[in-house]
């Protein structure tokens, strides 16, 4: 009897659990479909201007520094891997295929995400705790549209260029150690990677630091946003783990999703 | 349990109060909230009237600010209704409520400022956001809320350079931009000063009279509050026990009014350090009316009144009223007499067993009192405090009567102020001089 009613606990509990995670991804859906409805209407603009400086602008140099040392990195690995089959001649293709299907969707958006995204989970979760979105409520300023909309606007303008920006330095990198430090041929390597990317690889790497945009910056916004709903803390502890949450879920997001888009894409 | 906590006041007061007054402008009809299983408002019934400034008093968590959420939409009812003008707000369209809400202004407990833009920014946002104004007029509009509220040397510094007090004046300022026709306070004075505290209600009282809006007050500073309210609403275990004004609720004999009003009001006026108005109403009919039918009694009754443009803004205005409530203890305190702060700007000392002439010569070297000492560290602490060149024109004016302890105080406070004149005058362009 008593075996019986802990079994009932644990599967009362995954139920649980998984109905609050269906909830809460519907929420999160209907969360952002709202954001992006909000992003077309009047005096937006300069908010998203603003946006775009803080989420992309700012984010620029410390994507070019990943993806220098990405690229860097993936030039000296796979140098000594093709070396051993006498294949270091496609090393800029392997470089750069690498670095457009994955690598680099998925670095900048981790990047983003922890530089901007907790920012933007952090920053909305102080001004829910502090009344000021209910003050913008009360203004008949529409809360949703003035911190949400340009948020998802912004993220969906940076991070396809952030993620350009990551790809051309990191093909850079890898020519600095594979052509400059190891001595793989100038030539080769740029031909390789123009001959080997196609314009559907360039495609497939924007749709996903589109599908990632999306995803961070409705977690990370819906997390702030919602900090006082939170049964497990209240006040600035609320706003300290909602901002974890948001990074955590973005990162698992990102790669989850990435698996997904990966596999229709092939 | 929920009739206990009127205890038959409720229905009892409320014709009494709505038979003098028109259509509510506001009106919650069986308003219930519950947080979980606490019911914060519980079946409650009140009316708000337009243009008058109405008090919600209550014990900390009895629904203050959850009623006032209610207002503007925050929040909404678990039962019950809230009607605006006869209309119930559930049942408006989108215009009609879009229309509602832009007639109404909060002012956060908290201030809620936005840490992020400027002083400037903030009291612009509304304008920014919600209208199609041109630029320069959004300056003209947010400058002069600014200039009002003496703002102007810090329109460019962010809420956290600001003192608590600034920061009110700030969410003001943002408050009224938008000219609304009714502003909800949130307990604008908490956290302040006793000079702070009277300027905020003064500012509310000014503009309220300035602009003509409805003001729904949330306050636990009394009396203070009641000066500059036209209607008092207390709260009890989530109902109206009491909806009124002042004189209303000091009549009522019960247990509940009593604990409240004067748990809440102290002994003693916090501005002034007089007696508060209800422990001097008590003192008077304890130790006069009680005690001797024929004694004489002299009342003197001060009105003290500065120049237009330093009225209700400078915290000068009520360091004065303290300097002079000062005087009066000190002078009139040994004599027997018991003074305390009658209106916002009005003293009022009781002299038992003092005929008129006696009183009169006592008001006489009082006045002089005032003229020799009082006006000059008046002037000096304006100076202080507001820059060497500041003064402040000053008059104040005594009316002086005879009565018997018989005598219902009311009416003494009504003959002397209405036999009132000017006793001491203090003018800037005279060089300073009093006469």
């Amino acid at each position: 009897m008593q075996q019986t009613r802990s079994q009932i606990a644990v599967f009362s509990s995954i139920g649980k659990s998984f109905l609050e995670l269906i909830g809460n991804l519907g929420a999160m859906a209907l969360f952002f479909a709202e954001g992006f409805a909000k992003i077309f209407r009047r005096k937006q603009a300069r908010e998203i201007i603003y946006q775009v400086f803080y989420i992309g602008a700012k984010s620029t140099n410390i994507v070019l520094l990943i993806g220098l040392f990405t690229g860097m990195v993936l030039g000296l690995q796979l140098y000594y891997t093709l070396i051993k089959f006498g294949s270091e001649g496609v090393l800029g293709s392997v470089i750069a295929l690498s670095l457009i299907r994955e690598l680099g969707p998925v670095l900048t958006a981790i990047m983003i995400t922890a530089r901007a995204g907790s920012a933007m989970a952090a920053e909305i979760g102080i001004l829910r705790i502090s009344e000021q979105i209910d003050a913008l409520y009360t203004m008949r300023v529409d809360p949703v549209r003035y911190i949400v909309s340009p948020r998802i606007a912004a993220s969906i303008i940076s991070f396809p260029l952030l993620t350009a920006f990551f790809d051309l330095i990191g093909i850079f990198g890898g020519y600095l150690t594979g052509v400059v430090l190891l001595g793989v041929d100038k030539g080769a390597y740029f031909y390789r990677v123009q001959a080997y990317v196609d314009l559907v690889d360039i495609k497939g790497g924007f749709l996903k630091s589109l599908v990632f945009a999306v995803l961070v910056s409705t977690i990370c916004c819906f997390q702030g946003y919602f900090t006082h709903m939170r049964t497990d803390s209240y006040g600035a502890k609320s706003v300290s783990l909602s901002t974890t949450s948001a990074v955590v879920m973005s990162c698992v997001m990102i790669l989850v999703s990435d698996y997904v888009v990966t596999s229709f894409l092939m | 349990m929920r009739n206990d906590s009127c205890l038959g006041l409720c229905r009892h007061l409320i014709p009494h109060v709505e038979s003098s007054m028109d259509e509510p402008l506001i009106e919650f009809r069986d308003v219930t909230k519950r947080f979980g299983d606490r019911t914060i408002l519980d079946r409650i019934n009140l009316k708000i009237y337009d243009n008058q400034i109405t008090t919600i008093i209550g014990k900390s968590g009895t629904g203050k600010s959850v009623l006032l959420k209610h207002i503007i939409g925050l929040l909404k009812p678990d039962e019950g209704i809230i009607l605006f003008r006869g209309m119930p707000v559930h049942e408006m369209g989108k215009g009609e409520w879009d229309t509602y809400r832009s007639q109404i202004s909060y002012m956060f407990q908290n201030n809620a400022l936005f840490d992020s833009l400027n002083v400037f920014d903030n009291i612009a946002l509304p304008l920014r956001q919600t209208t199609n104004l041109r630029k320069r007029e959004i300056i003209r509009r947010v400058m002069t809320r600014i200039q009002q509220t003496e703002l102007t040397d810090v329109a460019r510094k962010y809420p956290s350079e600001l003192s608590g007090g600034m920061q009110k004046r700030v969410a003001l300022a943002r408050a009224l931009v938008n000219d609304p026709k009714i502003v909800l306070f949130d307990e604008p004075t908490t956290g302040q000063d006793p000079i702070r505290k009277n300027i905020i209600l003064s500012m509310i009282a000014h503009y309220r009279r300035k602009f003509g809006f409805t003001a729904v007050l949330i306050s636990h500073d009394i009396p203070d509050v009641f000066f500059i309210s036209d209607r008092i609403i207390l709260l009890w275990e989530g109902k109206a026990a009491f909806q009124g004004n002042y004189e209303e609720s000091l009549r009522l004999d019960h247990p509940m009014i009593d604990e409240l009003l004067h748990s809440l009001e102290g002994f003693q006026d916090e501005l002034t350090g007089l007696l508060s108005k209800q422990v001097f109403k008590n003192r008077y009919t304890m130790t006069l009316q009680r005690r001797q039918l024929d004694t004489t009694v002299s009342a003197i009754l001060f009105t003290v009144e500065f120049d237009l443009a330093a009225d209700l803004f400078g915290a000068p205005v009520f360091e004065i009223l303290r300097i002079m409530g000062q005087n009066m203890n000190d002078f009139f305190g040994p004599l027997g007499g018991f003074s305390a702060r009658h209106q916002r700007n009005q003293l009022l000392t009781i002299l038992p067993h003092i005929q008129l002439a006696d009183a009169q010569a006592l008001l006489d070297t009082f006045v002089h009192q005032v003229q020799e000492k009082a006006f000059s560290d008046i002037q000096a602490m304006i100076r202080a405090n507001m820059g060497a060149n500041m003064c402040l024109n000053i008059s104040v004016k005594a009316g002086i009567i005879e009565g018997t302890s018989t005598d219902d105080i009311d009416i003494i406070i009504d003959k002397a102020e209405s036999s009132q004149k000017i006793v001491a005058v203090y003018r800037c362009d005279q060089g300073g001089e009093a006469r």
